[in-house]
């Protein structure tokens, strides 16, 4: 390379770091307005909703004892006060007592966190496993019978809600069959002092299997089709025909050249759904009784659980943010358009 | 009869009737709407009219299975005929469906529009509002906005406005879909010299904005307004069972589904079957002719 030239590269380089930062520091910034928006939603509900004297200590107490404990509890203060208040409490993991467990709310959301996280592990396995072969043989014989079934199957999956989906497999499997236990976690063991986990025994695992593959049929129409669309146009590419003119063995042109080209996209698109299925918990697991956030999350509203409810809200918004935040920094990392785009 | 005659031999009546999967679905959506609309006037009986309901007849099987019954999908636990049920709950949910999308059209279309023409620092914010919005998905805002709106009213007070409500939680939820669409036209169509033109002649913006350049952004709005009132109706029944929707009392297919899920293990499966199976079917061809809509609107796409 001519010194000059390398100069000049050099120089390019350094100079496309700083749009990278740029566009970091700037996608940081914007996940602390949405973690401080969550807030001041979070901190109204309180206020409007919520009675944190009786979150304390329940109703039959005075009205000369409940008036000294709101002054106490600063509850008089002006609202921009108690707000910084409520936030200084969030950050330290702080949302005040759950009325109805007797324990401060983020403790309890903390606790049946694992159980959901478990459901998306298991889900996102079985949408892996099935979506990847699935979408990558659609792609290779569009015309076949089998993948044009698999496709029509597609369309039928999305229309159907994850509800029904959960209740056809409870009444079938659990009722009908008697093969799988249709509600419940099973039997769990304790790991740490929070977690819980249904992982380890057979028990347990046999009780993951009809909510996993509920909550995965939300998703794998989505990702069948995604990986469907991209392998296709992955295989007119010029290096696929090169590939072939190689003679490399088929299934590796397909696997190590096509498959991996797809990615990208495919890794995008997961990463912002991983929000979404934290959604569709909530649906899944009222069927199947699964003691998770979202189970724990309708009781609250139930109950009018106020604490809670902010505390699950403030816990899921958290993990969106993190994950959109990563999933974007990431993508900006490898694809330099996005970093262009992105600044206007 | 002009308008009639001018259908009749246009390419969209030709493309429509040359596939039958979307004529199949046109002729099943419209069956389902129509008979959703005249229940009153359709259904065996008046499920919420107390009098005419028998506890005595309560979890009956459908006609074909119990000779005794005499009602054709069963009964369920109260003694209302499923059918009538069905049919009203039907009408329930097409109605919080376009009205929501009616909602989301509304917000999605003005907010897509000035934040398109206008640019700079109003298009900045509102489109990130919009992103922000769409990440955390239309579901979870939805049964967000579902909880806060039931803790502040209460349950009681809440059944009364259950409808409206509903319809202002999915279209408060989905409207950056539109808002998106709309302003990336608006950016493609405000280049064009008959915007300039109107510019030049001194037009007011709002005026250019609703007459010259909306027009111009129909088409993609009608693309995707078919499958929002499929995601729509498809959140209310999500919404509703998991008890943030319509009340027991006045059912939806969601809330009909959910009612019938107790009785479930009991073996009673035909009170959770039809009511699903309606929604299904309502919510598949929907989805099917927005598929064709798409694909015959938007010639770029190959259909493969």
């Amino acid at each position: 390379m001519q010194p000059a030239a390398r100069f000049r590269s050099t120089h390019t380089s350094s100079n496309k770091k700083n749009p990278m930062f740029a566009f970091i520091v700037r996608r940081i910034a914007q996940a602390v307005m949405v973690m401080l928006v969550i807030s001041v939603i979070g901190f109204a509900i309180k206020t409007a909703v919520g009675d944190p004297v009786r979150d304390l200590v329940g109703v039959a107490v005075s009205a000369e004892e409940r008036a000294r404990l709101s002054e106490e509890l600063g509850l008089n203060d002006p609202l921009p006060v108690q707000w910084v208040r409520f936030l200084g409490g969030a950050l330290q993991g702080d949302l005040g007592q759950s009325f109805f467990f007797k324990r401060p709310a983020m403790e309890v959301i903390l606790r049946k966190a694992p159980a959901t996280l478990e459901l998306v592990l298991a889900a996102s396995v079985i949408i892996v496993l099935v979506s990847i072969p699935v979408g990558i043989y659609a792609a290779v014989r569009p015309r076949a019978a089998l993948s044009r079934l698999l496709m029509g199957g597609s369309v039928v999956g999305v229309s159907i809600p994850v509800f029904l989906t959960a209740i056809m497999l409870i009444y079938v499997f659990a009722i009908h069959l008697g093969w799988l236990p249709s509600y419940g976690r099973g039997e769990t063991v304790r790991l740490t002092s929070w977690w819980e986990t249904g992982l380890l025994t057979k028990d347990g695992l046999l009780h993951l299997v009809l909510p996993a593959i509920s909550l995965s049929s939300v998703m794998l129409p989505l990702f069948i089709r995604l990986i469907r669309a991209e392998m296709k146009e992955v295989l007119e590419a010029e290096y696929m025909k090169y590939a072939r003119a190689k003679g490399l063995r088929p299934w590796r042109i397909l696997l190590v050249h096509g498959f991996k080209n797809t990615l990208l996209p495919v890794i995008t698109v997961g990463g912002v759904q991983l929000g979404t299925m934290i959604a569709f918990t909530v649906l899944t697991e009222t069927v199947f009784q699964w003691q998770g956030m979202g189970f724990i999350f309708l009781e609250a509203v139930e109950r009018a659980d106020t604490s809670l409810l902010v505390a699950y809200l403030v816990f899921v918004g958290f993990m969106f943010v993190v994950v959109n935040t990563a999933v974007d920094i990431i993508y900006g990392l490898v694809n330099p358009m996005v970093r262009i785009t992105g600044r206007k | 009869m002009a308008l009639l005659a001018r259908l009749r031999e246009s390419y969209l009546l030709h493309s429509f009737l040359r596939d039958p999967v979307a004529v199949g679905s046109f002729i099943v959506v419209v069956l389902l709407v129509t008979a959703g609309f005249l229940a009153p006037v359709l259904a065996p009986m008046n499920p919420y009219d107390p009098a005419q309901i028998d506890v005595m007849d309560s979890e009956l099987a459908p006609a074909w299975i119990d000779q005794d019954s005499s009602f054709l999908l069963g009964t369920d636990s109260q003694g209302r005929d499923i059918l009538s049920t069905i049919l009203y709950g039907t009408r329930v949910s097409v109605l919080i469906g376009l009205g929501a999308v009616a909602l989301q059209a509304a917000l999605g279309i003005g907010i897509g529009l000035i934040s398109g023409y206008a640019g700079g620092r109003v298009d900045a914010v509102l489109m990130r509002v919009a992103d922000v919005q769409l990440s955390f998905s239309t579901y979870m805002v939805a049964i967000f906005l579902g909880a806060i709106f039931q803790a502040t009213f209460g349950v009681g007070r809440y059944e009364q406005i259950a409808v409206p409500f509903l319809i202002a939680v999915i279209g408060l939820a989905e409207w950056p879909q539109y808002a998106r669409t709309v302003r990336a036209s608006v950016l493609a169509e405000k280049k064009k010299e008959y915007v300039e033109a109107a510019r030049v002649i001194g037009l007011p913006s709002g005026r250019i904005m609703w007459r010259h350049i909306l027009p111009n952004t129909m088409t993609p709005v009608m693309v995707i307004s078919t499958v929002q009132v499929a995601n729509a109706i498809m959140s209310e029944a999500a919404l509703s069972f998991i008890g943030l929707g319509m009340p027991v009392t006045k059912p939806s297919l969601g809330s009909l589904i959910k009612s019938g899920f107790e009785y479930i293990f009991s073996g009673a499966w035909w009170i959770t079957l039809f009511p699903g199976v309606v929604l299904v079917l309502l919510i598949l061809t929907i989805n099917l002719l927005g598929d064709w809509m798409r694909d015959f609107l938007n010639p770029k796409l190959y259909k493969s």
